[in-house]
C-alpha cells in the first residue's frame, strides 16, 4: 500500500496569557483608535449642552428600561417554562391552548397587543364601579402595568416554543436514567429535565433578551416614560435630533453588551460540551 | 425492607440455593410491541449472589427483558416479584397493563442499579454530583454523609481524581465506571447492566469488565446482558441464552459453552467467539 503523508497539526489550547495578547493584537488597536477618535469628534462636533438639563430624566429612563426589562423577561420565562411543558409533552387538554398562545402571541405585532391591553382593556376597567373601588385600581389606571404585562406575554410566547424545542431536546437516555433509580416525576423534572431544557435554551434565550430589551420602547407609546421616551422629550423641548438618539443607540448598545456578558457567565458555568 | 449489604459478606460461590433469599423472580414474562411480540413467556429466579448473564443474537428480547425488570418497559403479562414484593398491574384495556401503584415502582426502582449501554450519566452534573443524586433527591441520604460514599466509590472504581469533571470531558470507560459508581450509591439488592461495553472502543472494554468482574466477586447479585461471551463464562454462575424472545437454553456457564444442546446456541457461540 502506498504510504500516504499524514500532515498533523497541533491544537494548542489557548491559555490565558494568550489571550492576553491578542487582545493587544495591532489590528484591534488600530479599531480601538478610529473608536475613540469618532467619540471624541461626536463630543467636540455635536451640541451637548442640554444634557445637565435632562441629567435625572435619563437616569430615570435608563432605570426604567432596565426594570421593564428584567422583570419581564424573568415573569415571561416563568410563564414560558410550562407553556413549553405543555406543549412538549403535555396532554392535548394543555398541549393545544399553549400551542394556539404561543402562536397567537408571535404571529401578532407587539405594538397591537399594547394597544389592545391599554387602550382596550384598560379602557373597560373604568366602567366597573367594583374594578374602580377595588385596591387594584391605583395601579389599573397607570400605564405601566399594561406595559409589564404586554411584555411578559410576549417573552413568555417566544420562549414558550424555544422551551419547548430545549424539553423535547433534551435525550431520552437521561430521562431514563432518572428513572431507572427512582426518582419521582417532578424530581425528575426539577433535578434533570428543567436544568438540562434550560442549559439547552441560554444561547436562544440570550438572544431574546436582547430582542426584548429593543422591544421596550414600544411602551413610549403608551406614556411610560422609558429611556426611548427621554429622548423624544429632548427632540420636543429643544429641537435637537442627533445627540439623544446617538446617545440612545451607546446606551442601547452598553446594555445590550451586560447582557451577553451575563448570559455568557451563566452558560460558562456548565461546560457546552454535551456529552 | 431489606437487609442490604448482606451478600457483601464473603461466602463459597454456589451455597445451596435455598439457604438465599430470592431476589427477583420472573415468571411467564411477555412483551409486545404492537403487532411484534419481544417476548414469549419468559421466567427467571435470582437469588442473593446470582450473577445471571443474559446472552443472545440481536433482537433477541434480552435488553427488553432486563428493562422489563424496573419497568421502564411495561410487559405485557407475567408476574413479577421484587424483593419478595409482588408488582401489582392493572390491565390498560388495550391488552396491556401498566403498573397500578407507582409509589412501588419507584421504591423497588430504587433498589435497583440500573448501567445503561450508553451512560447516561447526567451531562449537567459533575461525577460526583451523579453519583450522590439518587442517594441525596431519592434516598434522603444527609449530603456528606452521600458525598463520603460517593468518593468511596469512585475511588473503588479508580476515578477519585475525576470527582469534579463533567461527564463530556470523561473517556467512554471512565463513563461507564462512573456509572457503575452511581448504580452502586444507591446500595442496590441487585446490579442490572444492560451491555455496558457494547458503546466502548475496544480498548476501553477492559477497564470495565475488571471493575464488574471485582463487583461478581464480592458476592454482588447481577444481572448482565452482554456480548462479552468469555466474560459471561467467568463472572457468571447462571447464563441464559435467549433466542426470539424464548428462553432457547439455560444453565452453568460450563455446561452452556461447554456442552450446548441446541444449535442454535452451538451456532451462536461458534458466530460469536
Amino acid at each position: 500500500m502506498a504510504e500516504t503523508a499524514v500532515q498533523t497539526f497541533r491544537i494548542t489550547p489557548e491559555k490565558n496569557g494568550a489571550t492576553q495578547t491578542r487582545r493587544l493584537a495591532p489590528h484591534r488597536i488600530v479599531l480601538a483608535l478610529i473608536g475613540l477618535g469618532l467619540v471624541a469628534a461626536a463630543i467636540y462636533f455635536l451640541r451637548w449642552d442640554w444634557l445637565p438639563d435632562y441629567y435625572d430624566l435619563i437616569l430615570q429612563g435608563l432605570w426604567r428600561t432596565i426594570w421593564i426589562l428584567v422583570v419581564t423577561c424573568i415573569l415571561g420565562f416563568l410563564l414560558a417554562v410550562p407553556l413549553g411543558l405543555a406543549q412538549a409533552a403535555g396532554p392535548k387538554i394543555v398541549a393545544v391552548p399553549a400551542r394556539i398562545f404561543c402562536t397567537v402571541i408571535r404571529g401578532t405585532p407587539l405594538l397591537l397587543q399594547l394597544w389592545l391591553l391599554y387602550y382596550g382593556l384598560g379602557s373597560l376597567f373604568p366602567q366597573y364601579p367594583w374594578i374602580r373601588g377595588s385596591e387594584l385600581w391605583p395601579y389599573l389606571r397607570q400605564a405601566w402595568p399594561y406595559a409589564v404585562l404586554a411584555l411578559t406575554l410576549s417573552y413568555a410566547g417566544y420562549e414558550g416554543e424555544v422551551m419547548r424545542g430545549a424539553f423535547a431536546g433534551v435525550p431520552k437516555g437521561q430521562l431514563e436514567a432518572a428513572r431507572a433509580f427512582g426518582m419521582r416525576r417532578f424530581t425528575i423534572f426539577r433535578r434533570i429535565w428543567l436544568p438540562q431544557a434550560i442549559h439547552r435554551a441560554l444561547p436562544t434565550l440570550a438572544g431574546e433578551a436582547v430582542l426584548q430589551l429593543k422591544a421596550t420602547p414600544l411602551v413610549a407609546t403608551i406614556t411610560v416614560v422609558d429611556l426611548y421616551a427621554v429622548a423624544s422629550r429632548v427632540r420636543q423641548d429643544t429641537f435637537i435630533t442627533y445627540e439623544p438618539l446617538l446617545l440612545l443607540a451607546a446606551g442601547y448598545l452598553v446594555i445590550t453588551g451586560v447582557i451577553v456578558f451575563l448570559f455568557r457567565r451563566l452558560e460558562g458555568l456548565i461546560p457546552s460540551k454535551l456529552g | 425492607m431489606t437487609a442490604p449489604q448482606a451478600a457483601v459478606i464473603a461466602k463459597p460461590p454456589h451455597p445451596a440455593t435455598a439457604e438465599r433469599a430470592e431476589a427477583i423472580h420472573i415468571w411467564n414474562l411477555h412483551k409486545r410491541f404492537g403487532e411484534l411480540e419481544v417476548l414469549k413467556g419468559v421466567s427467571l429466579t435470582a437469588r442473593d449472589g446470582d450473577v445471571v448473564a443474559l446472552i443472545g443474537g440481536s433482537g433477541s428480547g434480552k435488553s427488553t427483558f432486563l428493562r422489563c425488570i424496573n419497568f421502564l418497559e411495561n410487559p405485557t403479562s407475567g408476574v413479577i416479584r421484587i424483593n419478595g414484593e409482588n408488582v401489582r398491574m392493572v390491565s390498560d384495556g388495550e391488552g396491556g397493563q401498566y403498573p397500578a401503584d407507582r409509589r412501588q415502582i419507584e421504591r423497588i426502582r430504587s433498589r435497583l442499579g440500573m448501567v445503561f449501554q450508553n451512560f447516561n450519566l447526567w451531562h449537567h452534573m459533575t461525577l460526583l454530583q451523579n453519583v450522590v443524586e439518587v442517594p441525596i433527591h431519592v434516598l434522603g441520604m444527609k449530603r456528606d454523609e452521600a458525598v463520603a460514599l460517593g468518593e468511596q466509590l469512585l475511588e473503588r472504581v479508580g476515578l477519585s481524581e475525576k470527582r469534579d469533571v463533567y461527564p463530556a470531558y470523561l473517556s467512554g470507560g471512565q463513563q461507564q465506571r462512573g456509572a457503575i459508581a452511581r448504580a452502586l450509591a444507591i446500595r442496590p439488592r441487585v446490579m442490572l447492566f444492560d451491555e455496558p461495553t457494547s458503546a466502548l472502543d475496544p480498548e476501553l472494554v477492559g477497564e470495565v469488565l475488571k471493575v464488574i468482574a471485582d463487583l461478581a466477586k464480592e458476592g454482588r447479585t447481577m444481572l448482565l446482558v452482554t456480548h462479552e461471551m468469555k466474560f459471561a463464562r467467568e463472572v457468571a454462575s447462571h447464563v441464559i441464552y435467549l433466542h426470539n424472545g424464548v428462553i432457547e437454553e439455560e444453565g452453568p456457564p460450563e455446561t452452556l459453552f461447554g456442552a450446548p444442546k441446541s444449535n442454535r446456541l452451538k451456532q451462536f457461540i461458534r458466530t460469536v467467539s
